[in-house]
């Protein structure tokens, strides 16, 4: 995968995280073009573009679009259910998850993003381990370890 | 789980998100940032020690600033220091910073390096992991340097955590993926195949993607991950839905594992081992039957999860391409999704059975579906189907279904998406030409699309229409019919006016004798689209204008009036202008017989690739055009052959292309590299300003051979070359101009110019005499290996050579490959009775097929060294025969066509040129080195020649052909 992005019905950016080096100017165009395209798109067209020279596959949960891009020889439908399997994750730690949820604790939804997914692939599908390592982490929170 | 309530709140941070929200306008927001950044700028240059909740709290709200999309310029160094806080919450915010603002300052990284080599080495798992994952976030080269050495001994080491060994192997391959210069195999390389058996199924799915990646770039040294990852796979796919506990995904077992081992599968051929290939396919036949048991849950996870792996088996037994029997089930698989409620599948099912379609044995169980594509290609809503459709359609066109094909995708042009109607002309373009029987339905094809689609009409695809008309005599007629009706539609797109302007200013006269198309009629056609035009189809009406006068002597003084008007020759485009005064000039001047060979008809163009389908390649890049399955040849070409072949073949096909501003003569060289040829579009000129040939200005006329009378050999096979010939080859080593032969009968004057691989010579006979020459005929032959090595091609000239006037000949001349010999001319005509019969060399020589490269001096001793096996190169020393004045030196140099390079030796009496000779096989690349020694006596003075090429007949050829010119 090269990058993932959460943004908003309105088309604000809520999450972004880049797998591939790129200019943060870069970054900016794509997330604008892309964010355009997709919202363009209707309820009932299909989960898939081809976008430039890759592959686009989103899903919209609630005011929340999730897009992920992957290369040619990715699998488009094991891709759709990383986005899901990630949202099951934020819904389970968040407890029926919302946009709210994401924009006021930004930092979780990277953090459970980096148990399940590293270097853009898949690094913990279990979803009971990857909760049990955020558990884990927030059980630290306000430990302090002899230096 | 109430989340905010969890771990630490930041109230500052969440009361400053609030604030952000309620901005009314985005004004607003920035000068609430603005007061923000001020605020944390001033605590962190603040006399007082920040503690480190305040610390985090303030990085924490740099990171939301730079997120909703404003610069951050400060704040690493805060960042870095909680790299090294003692409370996990600190540590942890402190990479999420440097992991989203990645800096390139060097006295920060070496800090960053610092921390996290602190907690690589800390055996606490949950921070050897925030380290790794910083890594992995980052993935930067000083990275790679400080830890791609550590990170494979954390991976394979037998005390490492699982959670830990997930983390590492993903990093690795970050690293791996950015610098894999860095990543030395070594001893780990075997045991990280092994991981393929880990017990912990996170272990797998996490090294799966390494090893797939290690295994498509070294294949042999990971192949033994073959056999692990069947097994594996088969333990997965015959597991019930219940064995795998949490990794099962709504009752499906291990979907991403098994389609990470289904695709690590595709980086090689079929297993060897007959028992391994015999699970394998077991294992693909059960994911087959699988698909078509009734669902275990209605939910869409379920079936994703299910038909993941199904299109990832797919792909496995197309990449094998070996199972015909896998194949059919496949394609009946796709069948079905075709026509399923889900949008998704439908679209997976048209883009996997594009690949299926170009396998031979599945190419038929793909056109069963013609009818569902074409239904799809109407009836899908989202346009990205329906792009897929048409790919898929393009794919399975073979001759037996090409008129259905190309009329559907014909009709659906006239509705189609802008997004995607080039791609449909071209694609259009190419079917018709490829299964054209009869080349009417061709160019009523092609005329079609320039009416439906005009704007989307590329270059390329008029181009192509006229090459194909000007290749093809049967169809010349129909052509010119054609264009003429479509021209009478009152608004006509400017693409057909170029296609109408260019086929009747050739074959106008095919319609001619119709009344109702008379060149008259013709001409006022053409010229009452002319207002209406772009500079560049002006200019090529003109050129069609002038072409009409030789076709058409009647229409010559209307054109002539037309020239002469002042929005012509008075136009304030300089193109327009010379072209009107030119044309005009030269229809006033010249006589009938100079007119008819100028205005000649357009030889027929070299056969190339189309010229369009490169154009889609370059689009789509080389998968993406499968079509070619009933010739294999040209599907290997297609489908195989690396980048050089695939840029050579469209360097080659645009060799072959008319000019954008589409010169109807052919004279203007498009070429904007051919330094060689300074006088290629001047060759117009010349005609008019030299009676002859350009006869008198070269010095060949030595009386030494002269004297020896004309042969006078009664045989009527050629004779053999004369013994000067070799020499007069020399002459044109460094010149493409001037004459060739000349004795008291007789003179030859030659013009040539070159372009990539071809050529086209025009030879100019000259009778000196005041008597005729009949039964005139020349040949042009190539002796021995020199047959497979050029493509040599000549007009026949007129039997009869009045008295004092002159023929011209046109030769074409194509390099297949390097060659050493010159091809023979042979002249026989009979002078008051007597054979004469002369053979020359016709200088031809590899060098004329150079095209200059600049380069600076680093890549041209680069390239040098490269150059270094003996044979490889070719040396001679020599005396010099003429003066050693810099300029002489420089002009032949660049006379050979390569590019002089200045300022790259070292010693600044020295002369180095790079070029690179272009041929139909292949390029090849040559350096060239001469050191003279000018200070030496005149007599003592010497050269030193060295030639290096990638081949050693090419370094010999140039070094002995240009020893000769100094």
């Amino acid at each position: 995968m090269q990058f993932m992005l959460l943004f908003s019905r309105q088309g604000k950016l809520r999450l972004q995280k880049w797998y591939v080096p790129l200019s943060d100017k870069e970054r900016k165009k794509i997330s604008r073009d892309l964010v355009q395209t997709i919202l363009a798109r209707k309820p009932k067209m299909c989960s898939f573009l081809e976008w430039r020279d890759l592959k686009i596959v989103y899903k919209r949960y609630a005011s929340l679009y999730f897009c992920c891009a992957v290369e040619d020889q990715d699998n488009e439908l094991i891709t759709l259910e990383i986005i899901h399997r990630y949202v099951e994750l934020l819904d389970k730690y968040f407890g029926s998850v919302c946009e709210l949820d994401i924009i006021f604790n930004f930092e979780k939804a990277y953090f459970i993003l980096d148990e399940f997914l590293l270097g853009g692939e898949a690094q913990e599908t279990s979803k009971k381990n990857v909760l049990k390592a955020i558990e884990q982490a927030d059980l630290l929170q306000e430990c302090t370890f002899p230096v | 789980m109430p989340a905010v309530s969890k771990g630490d709140g930041m109230r500052g941070l969440a009361v400053f998100i609030s604030d952000i929200r309620n901005c009314k306008s985005k004004e607003a927001e920035i000068k609430r940032i603005n007061k923000e950044l001020a605020n944390i700028r001033s605590k962190f240059k603040g006399d007082k020690a920040l503690d480190g909740y305040s610390k985090k709290k303030y990085v924490c709200k740099l990171l939301f600033i730079f997120l909703l999309g404003h610069d951050i310029d400060f704040g690493h160094m805060e960042a870095v220091n909680l790299l090294s806080s003692n409370k996990y919450t600190e540590k942890q915010i402190g990479y999420l910073f440097i992991s989203v603002l990645v800096n390139s300052n060097s006295e920060l990284i070496r800090l960053i390096n610092n921390a996290i080599k602190n907690d690589l080495s800390s055996r606490n798992p949950t921070f050897m992991c925030l380290a790794l994952h910083c890594i992995a976030n980052v993935g930067s080269r000083e990275m790679a340097e400080a830890f791609a050495g550590e990170i494979p001994r954390i991976l394979v080491a037998g005390d490492t955590m699982d959670s830990v060994k997930q983390s590492a192997a993903l990093c690795l391959l970050r690293l791996y993926k950015a610098s894999p210069d860095l990543v030395l195999m070594g001893e780990w390389t075997s045991r990280v195949v092994h991981l393929l058996n880990d017990q912990h199924m996170g272990v797998v799915t996490a090294a799966i993607s390494l090893i797939t990646c290690l295994s498509s770039k070294n294949p042999d040294e990971f192949k033994t991950c073959v056999s692990l990852a069947v097994s594996r796979l088969s333990r997965i796919v015959s597991s019930a839905s219940t064995d795998l506990q949490d990794y099962t995904y709504y009752f499906v077992p291990a979907p991403w594992l098994s389609c990470k081992l289904l695709r690590l599968l595709q980086c090689y051929p079929p297993p060897e081992d007959g028992a391994v290939k015999g699970r394998l396919v077991e294992c693909l036949e059960t994911i087959l039957n699988k698909a078509q048991e009734p669902p275990k849950s209605k939910k869409v996870q379920h079936s994703n999860a299910k038909n993941a792996i199904l299109f990832e088996a797919i792909s496995l037994i197309i990449h094998y391409d070996s199972e015909p029997n896998l194949l059919v089930r496949a394609c009946n698989q796709l069948g079905q999704f075709l026509q399923h409620r889900e949008t998704n599948l439908r679209y997976l099912a048209l883009e996997s059975m594009c690949t299926l379609a170009s396998s031979e044995f599945s190419h038929e169980a793909v056109k069963t579906h013609i009818e569902t594509v074409i239904n799809a290609l109407k009836t899908e809503r989202d346009v990205s189907v329906r792009q897929r459709a048409a790919d898929l359609l393009y794919a399975m066109c073979d001759r037996s279904n090409a008129k259905q094909i190309v009329a559907e995708m014909l009709s659906y042009l006239e509705t189609a998406d802008y997004s995607i109607r080039e791609e449909m002309v071209l694609k259009v373009a190419i079917l018709a030409e490829k299964y054209a029987v009869d080349y009417s339905w061709y160019v009523d094809t092609i005329l079609n699309l320039i009416r439906i689609a005009g704007d989307y009409v590329s270059e390329e695809v008029w181009y192509r229409v006229i090459q194909i008309v000007i290749n093809r005599d049967d169809v010349q007629g129909y052509a010119a019919k054609t264009v003429f009706e479509a021209l009478q539609a009152p608004a006509c797109h400017e693409n057909m006016v170029k296609v109408g302007g260019y086929i009747l200013g050739e074959f106008g006269n095919l319609i001619a004798g119709d009344p109702r198309s008379s060149p008259l009629v013709q001409f006022n056609l053409l010229h009452s689209k002319f207002h209406l035009c772009s500079v560049p189809t002006r200019a090529l009406l003109l050129s069609a204008y002038i072409k009409f006068i030789n076709l058409f002597p009647e229409t010559k003084a209307t054109i002539q009036e037309v020239l002469r008007s002042d929005s012509q020759i008075r136009n304030s485009d300089v193109e327009l202008q010379q072209r009107a005064v030119e044309y005009l000039k030269l229809s006033s001047i010249a006589s009938t017989d100079v007119l008819a060979t100028v205005l000649e008809e357009m030889p027929p163009f070299p056969e190339r690739e189309s010229s369009i389908l490169a154009k889609l390649k370059k689009k789509k890049g080389p998968g993406a055009v499968s079509v070619e399955l009933e010739d294999g040849k040209e599907r290997g070409e297609l489908n195989g052959g690396g980048d050089r072949g695939g840029d050579a073949a469209i360097a080659a096909s645009n060799a072959s292309t008319p000019s954008p501003s589409a010169d109807l003569l052919g004279l203007r060289s498009t070429a904007p590299v051919s330094g060689t040829t300074p006088s290629a579009g001047s060759l117009l000129v010349d005609v008019f300003s030299e009676a002859g040939p350009s006869a008198t200005s070269a010095g060949v006329n030595d009386d030494g051979f002269l004297s020896s009378a004309p042969p006078t050999v009664a045989s009527e096979d050629p004779a053999p070359p004369l013994p000067e010939s070799d020499e007069l080859l020399n002459k044109f080593v460094c010149k493409n101009n001037g004459v060739l032969f000349e004795n008291q009968l007789l003179q030859i004057g030659i013009k040539s110019e070159y372009r990539q691989n071809l050529g086209r010579m025009y030879l100019f006979y000259g009778n000196k005499t005041s008597v005729q020459f009949v039964s005139f005929n020349t040949t042009v032959s190539c002796p021995g290996e020199l047959q497979s090595q050029l493509n040599v091609q000549t007009k026949t000239v007129e039997p009869l050579v009045e008295g004092g006037a002159q023929v011209q000949q046109v030769i074409n001349i194509e390099c297949l490959t390097d060659f050493i010999d010159a091809p023979l001319l042979n002249i026989k005509f009979r002078y008051g009775g007597a054979l004469q019969n002369i053979s020359l060399k016709l200088p031809v020589t590899i060098n004329k097929f150079f095209q200059p490269t600049e380069m600076a001096a680093a890549d041209f001793f680069q390239r040098w060294k490269q150059l270094s096996q003996p044979q490889q190169e070719a040396q001679k020393i020599f005396k010099a025969s003429h003066g050693m004045d810099t300029e002489v030196l420089k002009a032949k140099l660049l006379g050979l066509g390569t590019a002089l390079l200045e300022n790259v030796d070292p010693n600044p009496e020295n002369y180095v040129c790079a070029g690179v000779i272009q041929t139909k096989a292949q390029q090849v690349g040559c350096l060239l080195r001469l050191e003279p020694n000018a200070q030496a006596q005149p007599g003592e003075q010497m050269y030193r020649l060295t030639l290096r090429s990638s081949k050693d007949t090419v370094s010999q050829r140039v070094c002995d052909l240009l020893a000769e010119q100094f």
